[in-house]
């Protein structure tokens, strides 16, 4: 399939960058790793007038902690790089069960974080991650300033974030962990690297077995990522024993929109939000901490 | 027509040529190179079977645009080995049988290759997660895993690392 001619620039700094989509307005859409964006381009549900491909711009790959706790991934950081990283592996258990799941392995050499959040796939894995993490995306504007907003204030419909027009999505941050964190996320798929059917991002922030802060995020199950929150309530300030954990449980579900469709039933899909939080908050791991 | 000029190493070769940017890198690659090896299957991203090596990583060619590729390095199945110097993944997949059609069968040797560059003593595990996003539709998979073990054990035991002998570097 031919897409329909575009205009293709391929700056080497953001500013260039900048210059390239103030031209083109909301016709300019930027590409990083293009697994979302090239396939729309392709079946020509998108047709921009400008590509400006993000790739050749220094200093946007990176997976990074802070001085002050908090993890910043960059624009061009890919999945391949975040399922190889051991400082995910110690300190982001969420995130290093995801990347492992996110597509196929062709398509995570490719893709990125921060283009898949920008995306807004309600069947996209990473928004649910970063809502269980409270985490951010930094926009920047042509003169520089830079704004974080939370991912819950991001991803606002199918498809549709908040970035304004001429701004670039540059990277996006998890704020520091309140204690140890533990956590997972599981994922049912019909075969491997299939859309979510149900995805569940749990993510505990916990000192000497109190949790001070939980996040529960659904995948699959509604017109967008869910975020738990009454569920994430019940477990602050608590510990975890199996009646948090089944209350958790059965909030989690009650939170979930499903659809009959084609990966099973609303019954069936609901069924696998209250085992899959229950799993995950009953973990060795989660226990332990 | 807006056209651009893209320097992009081949199976080896630097090649200059001007494409224009909604061509895919797969259409690029059979299109304008001849490397009619690359295939495309599903055209929609899900099946691998257009995979090629960009810089040493697989790459499904139908979901890059050929311009992507300037100032870096692809690896068709033909920079893989020739029919005269068969690469030792080619030699598994003829050993084991690991083709019925042939369709997948160039995007399944060239992810395979990335899988052994990175674990050069895979699992039948490690190897059934590396070829995820390759599909087969003859197969059922079982020979496939097992032409790649093959070629594992076949490169641990040659020792050193293989130059790809492809049609266009000689």
């Amino acid at each position: 399939m031919y897409p329909s001619r575009f205009h293709y620039e391929a700056p080497s700094t953001l500013d260039e960058a900048f210059e390239a989509i103030e031209a083109y307005g909301d016709e300019a859409k930027i590409l990083a790793g293009g697994m979302s964006l090239i396939p729309l381009i392709k079946l020509r549900f998108a047709a921009p007038a400008c590509i400006v491909d993000i790739n050749n711009i220094p200093g946007l790959d990176y997976l990074e902690e802070e001085s002050d706790g908090s993890l910043r991934i960059g624009a061009l950081c890919r999945h391949r790089t975040l399922e190889r990283s051991s400082l995910l592996r110690n300190n982001y258990p969420v995130m290093f069960a995801t990347a492992p799941l996110i597509a196929d392995p062709m398509v995570r050499n490719r893709g990125t974080l921060v283009g898949s959040i920008c995306h807004a796939d309600p069947q996209g894995d990473w928004a649910s991650v970063m809502l269980s993490l409270g985490g951010e995306i930094i926009a920047r504007n042509a003169e520089g300033r830079e704004r974080s907003i939370p991912v819950s204030q991001f991803v606002v419909g199918p498809f549709q974030n908040s970035l304004q027009t001429g701004e670039i999505a540059v990277a996006a941050k998890v704020p520091p962990a309140r204690g140890t964190r533990t956590g997972t996320y599981l994922k049912l798929e019909r075969r491997v690297g299939d859309f979510a059917t149900v995805g569940v991002a749990i993510n505990l922030e916990m000192s000497g077995g109190t949790i001070n802060r939980a996040g529960i995020a659904l995948t699959g199950v509604g017109g967008n990522n869910i975020q738990c929150t009454s569920a994430e309530q019940s477990l602050a300030g608590k510990s975890l024993n199996a009646s948090t954990i089944d209350q958790a449980a059965r909030l989690a579900a009650d939170a979930a929109q499903p659809k009959n469709d084609v990966r099973g039933s609303i019954e069936y899909k609901r069924h696998i939000v209250y085992t899959f939080v229950q799993r995950g908050l009953s973990s060795r791991e989660a226990r332990a901490a | 027509m807006e056209e651009r000029r893209i320097n992009v190493v081949v199976n080896g070769e630097p090649v200059s040529v001007d494409v224009e940017p909604r061509i895919l890198l797969a259409h690029f690659l059979r299109e304008i190179m001849g490397l009619t090896g690359t295939h495309i299957g599903c055209d929609t991203t899900n099946c691998g079977v257009c995979t090629v090596l960009v810089d040493g990583l697989p790459m499904k060619s139908c979901t890059m645009f050929a311009v992507m590729t300037d100032g870096h390095e692809v690896t068709t199945v033909e920079g893989l080995g020739m029919p005269s110097e068969l690469h030792p993944i080619q030699q598994g997949f003829r050993e084991e049988h690991g083709l019925q059609c042939g369709f997948c069968t160039p995007g399944m040797m060239l992810a395979s290759k990335a899988i052994l560059d990175e674990n050069p003593n895979p699992t039948e595990e490690d190897v059934r997660w590396g070829l995820a996003g390759n599909l087969c539709r003859c197969t059922g998979y079982q020979n496939i895993v097992k032409a790649v073990l093959w070629a594992a054990e076949k490169m641990r035991s040659e020792g050193g690392a293989y130059v790809l002998g492809g049609r266009s570097r000689r």
